[in-house]
């Protein structure tokens, strides 16, 4: 049986063939559309590396089937720079220590992307480590990555006021 | 993983018409996946509900209660004002589960039908009755010092693993379900099953039953004021109960009127204690009324393998969330939901 779905990834439209129902959206982004930022740690929706933005929502790609996607608005971590300009978050893992070897950081990233979407956090260092307690760190970069996400988010907040403004 | 048939119906009659044998109702895929990825389960057919409309909203109905669509997600559902208003145990029972990425996709009819995390369960080569019938239970010899302690059985010694629902079940929630007979109600204490044996049989459901919403009843605003869930976990966030209670009191007058009381994490369903609740009813809340309470509610609890200090822990547990709940519902939820490292003020730490 072969299924065909459309999405918008990291703005642009993409028309995808599938032969296989199985096709988790992870898989499709680093096997079908070459997107390979987004990284596959545990596949069972444990370790968070697989996290990107669905419909603006940050969601494990692994446990997500791609054919339930259909329509869906998808953003990677391939999407989030505006041409060299860095993403202020991508700027602060940089500034902060916020990885050692880097296999997390892209969910990492997109997580923290996602907790500043949602408003809950504000600046408590401890509701953002609570908040981003799905993004596994195997090399313990915990400390730089809350710094990371404060910074952003600070950053990110001022530049909204200026906006408003 | 199997491979299987997919299809999305657009409405819920189409979808119930086509949960023939080996079909299995896909929401979000949180756990279904897992377990289709480790071939714990092997559905033919995977009936995508989510594109139905209508099942993603939160009404409030004439008895001041809600409704709750099947598909609520998660995270919606625990940052709903009405929730956080009436019911807020069930805004930090649902705080306290899996991760913030799981409660993006998570829906509240998948959280009702999620399986034990017995890890039994989950390894095909282990004996599993639950999960193949007649096979054995190597849960009950193996590493067993988190299953259950109420209502298990030779056959099955696992676990219900969600933290919503327990709050829930305290609050006397209804599920409401559409079938191949129409529409029916099964009340949430009613839905999961203890094992007996047949443990195979998780759910109160029939074939081609859909849940559809979940109701919340006016009533259980009573409690609103002094409710609270707490969560003893082996790390501090993003993982299952060992003991978790919700505790809610509705006070007046220095008297505790009525009082509700669930445990999770102790049996293969959320774990309702009316005895507790009758003793605290009527009475002025204190240390000793509500360790009398905490006693009652595990009277009948016994170890299943290397687990006895579950028992003690879960008496614990409720002493500390009856505290918790009669020093008030906070103002803005903890930092770390439902997490006895919160530090708020009325409640020990040393309970």
């Amino acid at each position: 049986m072969n299924f065909s779905i459309s999405l918008t990834v990291n703005g642009e439209k993409r028309n995808v063939e599938l032969d296989d129902p199985r096709v988790t959206l992870l898989d499709l982004l680093r096997e079908r559309l070459d997107l390979t930022g987004t990284k596959k740690g545990c596949d069972r929706g444990q370790c968070g590396a697989c996290t990107v933005l669905v419909n603006g929502k940050r969601i494990n790609s692994c446990l997500a089937l791609a054919l339930s996607h259909d329509g869906a608005e998808v953003l990677t971590i391939e999407g989030v720079a505006h041409g060299d300009e860095l993403h202020p978050v991508q700027a602060g893992f940089i500034a902060f220590d916020g990885f050692q070897c880097g296999f997390c950081t892209a969910g990492q990233i997109m997580s923290a992307i996602g907790l500043i979407n949602e408003g809950h956090a504000g600046d408590d260092p401890e509701r953002i480590r609570e908040a981003m307690s799905g993004n596994l760190c195997r090399c313990g970069a915990y400390l730089g990555i809350t710094e990371a996400v404060l910074d952003a988010q600070k950053k990110l907040t001022a530049a909204g006021r200026r906006d408003a403004a | 993983m199997k491979t299987f048939d997919y299809i999305r119906p657009s409405t819920i009659p189409d979808a119930i018409a086509a949960a023939g044998a080996g079909a299995t109702y896909l929401a979000a895929g949180t756990n279904l996946l897992d377990l289709m990825k480790g071939g714990v389960t092997r559905p033919d057919r995977l009936i995508d509900i989510t594109r139905i409309p209508g099942l993603d909203q939160i009404e409030r109905q004439s008895d001041g209660g809600l409704r709750i669509g099947a598909l609520v997600r998660n995270a919606d559902l625990a940052h709903d004002r009405d929730i956080l208003r009436s019911y807020p145990a069930i805004a930090e029972a649902l705080l306290s589960g899996a991760s913030a990425q799981l409660r993006n996709a998570a829906t509240v009819g998948g959280n009702l039908m999620q399986r034990t995390r017995c890890p039994y369960f989950y390894d095909v080569a282990s004996a599993c009755n639950r999960r193949e019938p007649g096979s054995g239970c190597d849960a009950l010899h193996g590493e067993n010092r988190l299953h259950a302690i109420i209502g298990w059985s030779e056959a099955c010694i696992a676990t219900h693993p969600s933290d919503f629902c327990v709050p829930l079940v305290a609050f006397d929630a209804v599920a409401e379900i559409e079938g191949r007979k129409g529409r029916r109600d099964i009340p949430l204490e009613d839905l999961h099953r203890l094992p007996g044996n047949a443990p195979e049989r998780e759910t109160a459901l029939e074939p081609g039953d859909l849940i559809v919403a979940l109701r919340l009843p006016g009533q259980a605003a009573a409690f609103s004021k002094h409710q609270r869930y707490l969560k003893v976990r082996e790390r501090t966030s993003y993982a299952f109960a060992v003991v978790s209670a919700a505790a809610a009191l509705d006070n007046a007058g220095g008297k505790i009127r009525q009082a509700r009381l669930a445990l999770g994490g102790v049996a293969a369903k959320p774990w309702r204690s009316r005895a507790a609740e009758e003793i605290l009813a009527g009475a002025s809340p204190s240390e000793a009324v509500f360790r009398r309470a905490a006693e009652a509610a595990l009277a009948e609890a016994k170890p299943s393998g290397d687990n006895a200090f579950k028992i003690e822990l879960a008496r614990r547990v409720l002493l500390r969330a009856l505290t918790m709940a009669a020093a008030g519902t906070p103002e803005r939820l903890p930092a770390l939901p439902a997490s006895p490292f919160s530090s708020v003020a009325g409640a020990r730490h040393d309970a």
